[in-house]
């Protein structure tokens, strides 16, 4: 199994004749594999001690006038809240996002190399890539790391020629078209949230409050989501925010505090 | 240290065999074999805490000394912090053995980057440098959890986060290491600002001064030194701002 070590090229040029120092890092990377009798038992050891943060909600979904995609912002390493303020919706490129679920690194990192090499496909083909080749080619990077503990569940939704476009891709290798997804660890309360109120020609604000919704409903259920609500629109001109609320906000906007009666009142007591 | 537990590449054979007599003996034990399980682990934790914080023109990055292993404290005079470049200084904790690895590979290719562009790597440009170099080793992850400090190129204060394999974020603010579930907390009273997520964005928090900022520190790792085992001895403060780069130190319970 070659592994696609494409993202580590270093893009400078080396000049001159390669010195032992400079050998060492211009020769064809790798990533270094421990050597260990047994790998898998390794890996699962490494990622408790490790603890990589995770644990999310994020969901995306084709309508009418285009997709919508949103996701929550936090980070979780184990029972500890690492962040509130993490981008899970990843700019690839003006009219492409991904969606962060899973590992942080593995997610950022792959996108990253994935916005690379969209951007050579440009230069190379003097055209954009479709969105079904932009997930073709994560989800072979990914597939060809199955099984080595990587943890990458991500939507790529973008806007192509053939129009929107959305792809589930993740780390075992799976890619799957569709509508509707939901992923992440908060997902379960999305889905129900997004299922019921879903219609296909909806116009783009109730869309966005759908969206809306169903990720501050994952967020009130679901431990490992919380913080910012961020709703992204793709439409024929590329992406475009529409909100980012801090969903304990939402939470009171949705369900607001009445004020009820008093049937019996405390009344303070002059000192004794 | 059992040498079959874990294979070694040839030319350290030697040195392990000559500290493993066992290694033979497992091939000629009687009829039932049962499945040696790896006793020696590549990692250890040397504990410790770090604090990063970025204001308007300055950025503060401070550390504990204390260097532990079990319940034993190896040194009481042990840097966390190091200069990555000219206004960029990185705080590690965790496993100093790898931090120092960490360390060395990015002073080696900051070094390649000063000779191919005659100029000092920026901090986002070093911030995503060590992204790559923690995440290269993706399936032998460096233990080591670190923020990075320094100014950025219009001389702003910047603070990056990280975990161990690399995912990383630009922040005002941020701790790390064996104390940091018992600071974190506290900046986030003090210093929390609205998320940089929120739409219409809202102001960022009204920035401290640099005393202030120090100050906060101080207070920080003498409240984490109280209740962290593995923080104390000696706090080393870094500071930098348009002037340059200057070091403070500060006296923690040596318990």
């Amino acid at each position: 199994m070659k592994l696609d070590t494409s993202g580590l090229e270093s893009a400078a040029p080396v000049w001159g004749a390669p010195s032992e120092l400079v050998g060492g890092f211009s020769a064809a990377p790798s990533f270094e594999l421990p050597n260990t009798t047994d790998f898998d038992v390794f890996q699962k050891e490494a990622v408790k001690m490790v603890k990589p943060a995770k644990g999310t909600t994020t969901l995306a979904f084709i309508f009418k006038e285009g997709v919508m995609v949103a996701a929550d912002s936090r980070a979780s390493m184990g029972g500890y809240i690492s962040s509130q303020s993490v981008k899970k919706i990843i700019e690839i490129n003006p009219y492409m996002l991904g969606t962060m679920a899973g590992g942080a690194a593995d997610c950022q990192f792959w996108h990253r190399n994935l916005g690379i090499k969209c951007r050579l496909h440009e230069l190379a083909n003097k055209r954009r890539i479709s969105v079904t080749g932009a997930s073709k080619l994560l989800a072979n990077i990914l597939y060809s790391y199955r099984g080595m503990g990587l943890s990458v569940g991500t939507m790529i939704a973008g806007w192509d020629e053939t129009g929107p476009g959305l792809y589930y891709v993740d780390s075992e290798g799976g890619r799957l078209k569709g509508m509707r997804f939901s992923v992440g660890s908060g997902s379960p309360y999305a889905y129900g949230v997004l299922d019921n109120g879903y219609r296909y020609d909806m116009s783009i604000e109730e869309a966005a409050e759908l969206a809306r919704r169903a990720i501050y409903h994952a967020t009130f259920r679901d431990g490992a989501s919380g913080g910012v609500a961020s709703v992204y629109y793709v439409g024929p001109n590329g992406w475009k925010k529409l909100s980012g609320d801090d969903v304990g906000e939402l939470h009171y906007k949705y369900y607001p505090v009445i004020p009820s009666t008093v049937e019996q009142e405390m009344v303070e007591v002059a000192g004794a | 240290m059992k040498s079959d537990a874990i294979n070694v590449p040839q030319n350290e054979i030697a040195a392990f065999l000559y500290f493993s007599p066992l290694s033979t003996k497992c091939f000629s034990a009687p009829f039932t074999m049962t499945k040696q399980q790896a006793n020696w682990s590549p990692y250890d934790n040397n504990g410790g805490s770090c604090v990063a914080i970025a204001g308007a023109d300055y950025c503060v990055i401070a550390a504990d000394t204390r260097m532990s292993t079990g319940y034993n404290i190896l040194t009481r005079d042990y840097s966390k912090i190091c200069k990555l470049a000219d206004k960029c200084v990185m705080a590690s904790s965790g496993f100093q053995a790898d931090v120092k690895a960490l360390q060395k590979q990015l002073a080696a290719r900051h070094l390649i980057y000063q000779h191919q562009h005659n100029k000092q790597m920026s901090c986002p440009a070093m911030a995503q440098l060590l992204s790559n170099t923690l995440y290269y080793k993706r399936f032998f992850p460096y233990y080591s959890f670190n923020v990075l400090g320094g100014l950025d190129n219009e001389g702003k204060g910047c603070v990056f986060t990280y975990d161990a394999v690399g995912s990383y974020e630009k922040v005002g603010y941020s701790s790390q290491g064996s104390g940091s579930t018992l600071i974190m907390p506290f900046l986030d009273n003090q210093l929390k600002s609205p998320s940089p997520l929120l739409l219409p964005a809202q102001d960022a928090v009204t920035p401290l001064m640099e005393a202030e900022a120090i100050d906060l520190v101080k207070t920080v790792f003498a409240s984490a030194s109280e209740r962290d085992i593995y923080t104390g001895d000696k706090l080393e403060i870094v500071v930098i701002n348009a002037d340059g780069i200057r070091r403070e130190y500060m006296d923690l319970r040596k318990d």
